[in-house]
């Protein structure tokens, strides 16, 4: 088996400890550091993201399996020259305003950063005008929303309308326990993901990746 | 203890339906059936059910105060839906919930004062989602210094600790329960409360989960739960553990269970 082949296999076997050591063996073997991204500790994530969706992993497992990532990281940043690793997208993302829920939000930037997306976290209770200065800020490619209360959809409504400006550059995803693919479209919002995992899938869709 | 019985929820397909369609027996039954198996509060929430929250749930409280004779918790932040549920009670109801987000609580503040309600405080302000223990504690002071400054008798308050799921910090279960103690050692004549479904969202096993974090709650001395009352082996547990407790006096609830066949384990 290749050291990125073992460091995937490490990676879904949920032990970040020899997600580490292996990482630290590949790099004193040679290997570039984005192929251990890309090809073991993506490779890795996606395919517990892929569980995960499926109901067939928990989230602590997803977890787990984050912070082995994280800890390759680690290991990889001084490898890494600055802007040298591509980010395949940048993703803002937020809780609307007057909602304080970020469980689910969370899990969605877990698998993104696990997917190699750039995330630019702006927190909960986020009002649109917030949204739309990160917008100007970070010029992502697409923005997320995420609302759980049915007393904040309508923020969501109006965080989408307050986007129309900047909608030539960017794709709006929402989601979160109330909303639904019914309530995305009545919104305007380019998607709607169901949970976290197919947050990535939708995310890619929209913007062809 | 005090046993609010949840059943009633719109989050639940068949209440959403049976109130969608106004199918009031479903709904009495269910009630009623939560009353004889111990409840001593009934739920109300039609916050996602199709329609118009006010009407849904004008007509639901209607509805169900003809069938038990027990208080009824209306459970829902929007404050338009709250007053119209409370105007209706006959008798002092519970709501579900204040916090002490400014915006909710200047809403919902007046509507305590005029009807006089027991009071669910749930621990979150404008700061969010407490993480700590002495966040949980900062934000009930406020909640309870609010609450008996406006007049609320401190016996109708129940605080809530926000229970956490351990799936997303394993430390979340003994956060809750150290709240739920600090909370009754710092405001005595206060209640506490919590529901029992959070704790174990995401993992396997759910109501084997909610039953340990029960009898543990039990243990730091949580005053009420928002739970089913329809699950014998919860209520069977829930007689055991006060017992256990030293919250029943000569173990006569206990032995009265057992005597009645409800223990269930």
């Amino acid at each position: 088996m290749s050291i990125l082949s073992e460091i995937k296999e490490a990676m879904i076997s949920y032990n970040p400890q020899w997600v580490k050591e292996l990482t630290e063996k590949a790099l004193s073997e040679g290997v570039d550091a984005h192929s251990i991204i890309n090809d073991g500790l993506i490779a890795g994530m996606n395919y517990i993201g892929a569980k995960f969706r499926d109901n067939e992993v928990y989230i602590p497992e997803v977890l787990v399996v984050a912070r082995a990532m994280h800890a390759a990281m680690d290991v990889l940043k001084p490898h890494l020259i600055k802007d040298d690793f591509k980010r395949k997208a940048t993703f803002v993302i937020g809780t609307v305003k007057q909602d304080l829920h970020d469980i689910g939000k969370n899990l969605v930037i877990i698998m993104l950063e696990g997917a190699g997306y750039k995330v630019v976290d702006l927190g909960v209770d986020v009002p649109p005008e917030k949204f739309a200065r990160a917008v100007e800020e970070h010029r992502p490619q697409i923005v997320g929303i995420s609302a759980l209360l049915t007393t904040t959809l309508g923020q969501m409504r109006t965080t989408v309308e307050h986007l129309k400006p900047y909608r030539d550059s960017i794709k709006i995803l929402v989601g979160g326990a109330p909303v639904t693919q019914r309530f995305a479209d009545e919104i305007n919002a380019d998607g709607y993901a169901p949970d976290a995992a197919s947050a990535v899938e939708k995310a890619n869709e929209l913007l062809g990746l | 203890m005090v046993i609010v019985g949840e059943l009633i929820n719109s989050t639940r397909r068949d209440v959403a339906g049976a109130i969608a369609r106004r199918d009031g027996a479903f709904l009495k039954d269910l009630a009623r059936r939560q009353a004889e198996a111990g409840a001593d509060i009934i739920d109300v929430n039609v916050a996602v059910a199709d329609g118009d929250e006010v009407e849904n749930l004008k007509w639901l409280v209607n509805l169900l105060q003809g069938a038990v004779d027990i208080p009824l918790c209306l459970d829902s932040p929007n404050p338009a839906a709250l007053k119209a549920g409370l105007s209706l009670c006959g008798q002092r109801a519970m709501i579900n919930s204040i916090t002490a987000e400014s915006h909710r609580w200047d809403e919902i503040l007046p509507l305590i004062q005029q009807y006089k309600p027991r009071v669910l405080a749930l621990c979150m302000d404008d700061g969010g989602v407490p993480e700590t223990v002495e966040d949980r504690l900062r934000i009930a002071a406020k909640l309870v210094d609010g609450l008996v400054g406006a007049g609320v008798s401190g016996d109708d308050v129940f605080i809530d600790p926000l229970v956490k799921p351990i799936c997303i910090n394993t430390g979340y279960g003994m956060t809750a329960l150290k709240a739920t103690r600090a909370v009754k050692v710092a405001f005595p004549g206060v209640k506490t409360i919590c529901g029992l479904s959070n704790i174990s969202y995401g993992l396997p096993g759910r109501r084997l989960l909610n039953r340990a974090f029960m009898v543990m709650c039990v243990a730091a001395g949580m005053d009420a739960f928002i739970l089913d009352p329809l699950d014998r082996p919860t209520m069977s547990l829930l007689d055991a553990s006060l017992a256990l407790a030293g919250r029943d006096e000569y173990c006569m609830n206990y032995i009265a269970a057992a005597r009645a066949g409800k223990i269930e384990f």
